[in-house]
């Protein structure tokens, strides 16, 4: 391979993928299928960063919130192309994803939470969002199971659910399939990066040559070294505890998802699996499962769903979210050519997996953003460095 | 209209540049929380020691703030004063600051203070060498005690924590004020501008408030209204108002007009 090509549309740039999670899978699969020749790098297991964590929501609507206009029609967009992107996934990975079109419900008890998201609701409705306020006795009536207690609710039709973790699993293969390289438990020591260009990856394994870098590490895309601090995405890890319970799958207590007031949410898998989550905490790489947060999740979910203080519990565990400075996503070719972002995404990562895809790739093959994700690109942070980066650039 | 600095709140001795404080936490994501307390021209912005990254990270809170505003720890999230003691000390240690916003909470509920061990951590804080600014309940007799204790700040609630209800004992507030020549905060409880205004006009040095804001549908817009709600209360209470009447007093003369 000539290691100066340049990345043109008629010649495939070959292509190295920093991370295997389903950002940096997603993109790895659809380059492959357009015939690069791909490669990623993993230190360790497939999809077990913040993609195994995840609760695999695609909810665009419930979950939008003040100040963040512009990634609710990237969100939107991504929940569009779902229902087409899983059937693909599926038949090009002979896996099953758990993509489930249940809806969304968001309910609330005490008479200050159901204000609260009543404000919030009239918020979202005037973004043109398809939501429906019920009272607590409509909740019961698509959800038996939800307290007696709760007083007010609002459905969301269009926010669905896909098994993150299946997902994962199943973009690798089809990856795998479609031609892309792999390489678990092979670190990226540092990205080389020479005159304003990067030029490959030094692995664990030695130097792998490229004409595209793409920076897809999650939470830890800025510690990847080589990388100039004043030009690292301004991605921090936002720390999440979360919980499964195991429903009976013959009579689950919940179809839909469930969300709470304080950030609580429960996503019934066909497994009978509850996912319980997440606890939202800037604590840095704090990995810590703790009494307070368990506490937190188990409480606000019983006020809403009694039954499940009978459930087992199946599974603690902690992530780390990567969450960009306004919580959109960092999407595109960087300052140093030939170095791609594919970062950032909060919570955000599963529901914009097909976009992630499809556009990062383009942007690689193209060597410029592909216009829905123009404004998505890392210098749009440039006006407000950090007080790091700003101190590394002087 | 007032040069600001000819009108500057001292706290410890140090002027601060703004009347308005605000909090750092419940925003809808960080770079609102940049632009709205950008807007709200605040120069002290508090956060919560116990939720915080104390190695401040890159992106972290303490990295987006530090350097560009006076960092005001608070010991939210403590019930007994052993524990909010060991927070500040905590908070110094890491943040390089003896400024220290107390806050000891009596239950989840009502987040009101616990009153007894408020004082009690307030006394060992002081003698510690805080400068300490008290959270407190909105009654006289603990606000005049803290003053007593050497606290830099008191600042009584004007409605709960996050109740957004504004200044729900104006008369409270006012006999605060009368018996204490500290700087006197309205902390907690402001929903709107004009709950800002009024504490101000009742004679206080400052708000500090924060889900008012970070809770607004235009947190940033809300940053700016507040701003303007806090310099307009100050200026009205130093303008001095007109006292009420019961009955209407035209305010031009009726002697004069046109006869027809």
């Amino acid at each position: 391979m000539n290691e100066k090509a340049t990345p043109t549309t008629s010649i495939r740039p070959k292509v190295a993928i920093v991370g295997a999670g389903v950002c940096g899978l997603g993109v790895a699969w659809r380059l492959a299928q357009q015939g690069c020749a791909v490669t990623v790098f993993e230190r360790g297991e497939v999809g077990r960063g913040a993609s195994w964590a995840a609760a695999g929501m695609l909810a665009a609507n419930v979950e939008s919130e003040p100040g963040e206009e512009a990634l609710l029609s990237l969100t939107l967009e991504a929940q569009r192309q779902w229902p087409a992107f899983a059937a693909e996934l599926e038949a090009a990975s002979g896996r099953e994803i758990g993509y489930r079109e249940d809806g969304t419900l968001v309910a609330a008890v005490l008479q200050d939470d159901v204000e609260r998201l009543r404000f919030t609701y009239d918020y979202q409705r005037s973004l043109g969002l398809d939501l429906t306020w019920l009272s607590g006795r409509e909740a019961r009536s698509r959800e038996s199971c939800l307290s007696p207690q709760v007083s007010g609710a609002v459905w969301s039709p269009n926010d669905h659910q896909v098994d993150n973790r299946f997902l994962a699993l199943s973009l690798a293969e089809a990856a795998t399939r479609a031609g892309a390289d792999i390489r678990c438990g092979q670190r990226v020591e540092r990205l080389a990066i020479e005159q304003q260009r990067c030029r490959g990856l030094e692995t664990t394994c030695g130097f792998h040559a490229a004409d595209a870098v793409l920076l897809a590490a999650g939470a830890w895309s800025r510690d990847v070294a080589g990388l100039p601090v004043e030009l690292a995405p301004p991605v921090r890890p936002l720390k999440g505890q979360a919980l499964a319970l195991g429903m009976d799958p013959q009579a689950p207590l919940l179809t839909s998802v469930l969300w709470g007031p304080r950030g609580l949410y429960a996503v019934p898998r066909e497994d009978g699996r509850l996912i319980v989550g997440a606890t939202v905490e800037e604590k840095g790489w704090d990995d810590s499962l703790t009494a307070g947060g368990l506490m937190h999740l188990l409480w606000e979910l019983w006020q809403l769903l009694p039954g499940t203080e009978e459930l087992p519990v199946e599974e603690t565990w902690v992530g780390h979210r990567p969450s960009s400075r306004d919580d959109a996503p960092i999407l595109g070719p960087s300052a140093i050519a030939g170095l791609h972002f594919a970062t950032g995404h909060h919570r955000n990562g599963i529901l914009l997996a097909p976009l992630t895809a499809d556009l990062v790739a383009e942007g690689i093959l193209q060597d410029r953003a592909p216009e829905p994700i123009t404004s998505f690109g890392p210098d749009r942070f440039a006006a407000t460095p950090s007080p790091a980066a700003r101190t590394a650039a002087q | 209209m007032n040069a600001p600095d000819s009108d500057p709140l001292i706290i410890a001795g140090t002027p601060v540049g703004s009347r308005l404080m605000v909090g750092s936490s419940g925003y809808p994501n960080q770079q609102v929380m940049l632009d709205a307390i950008r807007a709200s021209g605040a120069e002290i912005v508090t956060v919560a020691v116990r939720r915080l990254d104390m190695e401040a990270g890159a992106e972290s809170l303490l990295d987006l703030l530090s350097g560009r505003y006076r960092i005001l720890p608070n010991t939210a999230g403590c019930f007994t004063a052993k524990d909010a003691v060991l927070t500040a000390q905590l908070a110094r240690e890491a943040l390089d600051t003896d400024w220290l916003k107390l806050e000891v909470i009596g239950d989840r509920d009502s987040l009101y203070p616990d009153v007894e061990e408020l004082l009690q951590a307030a006394d060992t804080l002081v003698r510690d060498g805080f400068k300490v600014l008290a959270y407190s309940s909105d009654d006289p007799v603990t606000c005049r005690k803290l003053a007593d204790l050497g606290c830099v700040a008191v600042m009584p609630l004007g409605a709960p924590i996050g109740s957004g209800m504004g200044v729900l004992n104006p008369y409270n507030i006012q006999m605060i004020r009368a018996q204490i020549d500290l700087p006197l905060i309205v902390d907690a409880g402001i929903g709107t501008a004009s709950d800002a205004a009024l504490a101000m006009e009742l004679g206080c040095d400052g708000v500090l408030l924060a889900t008012a804001i970070s809770g607004a549908r235009d947190p940033v817009a809300m940053a700016a209204a507040m701003r303007h709600g806090v310099a307009g209360g100050r200026l009205a209470f130093k303008a001095g108002r007109i006292p009420k009447r019961s009955n209407a007093q035209a305010s031009s003369s009726f002697a004069g007009r046109i006869r027809t």
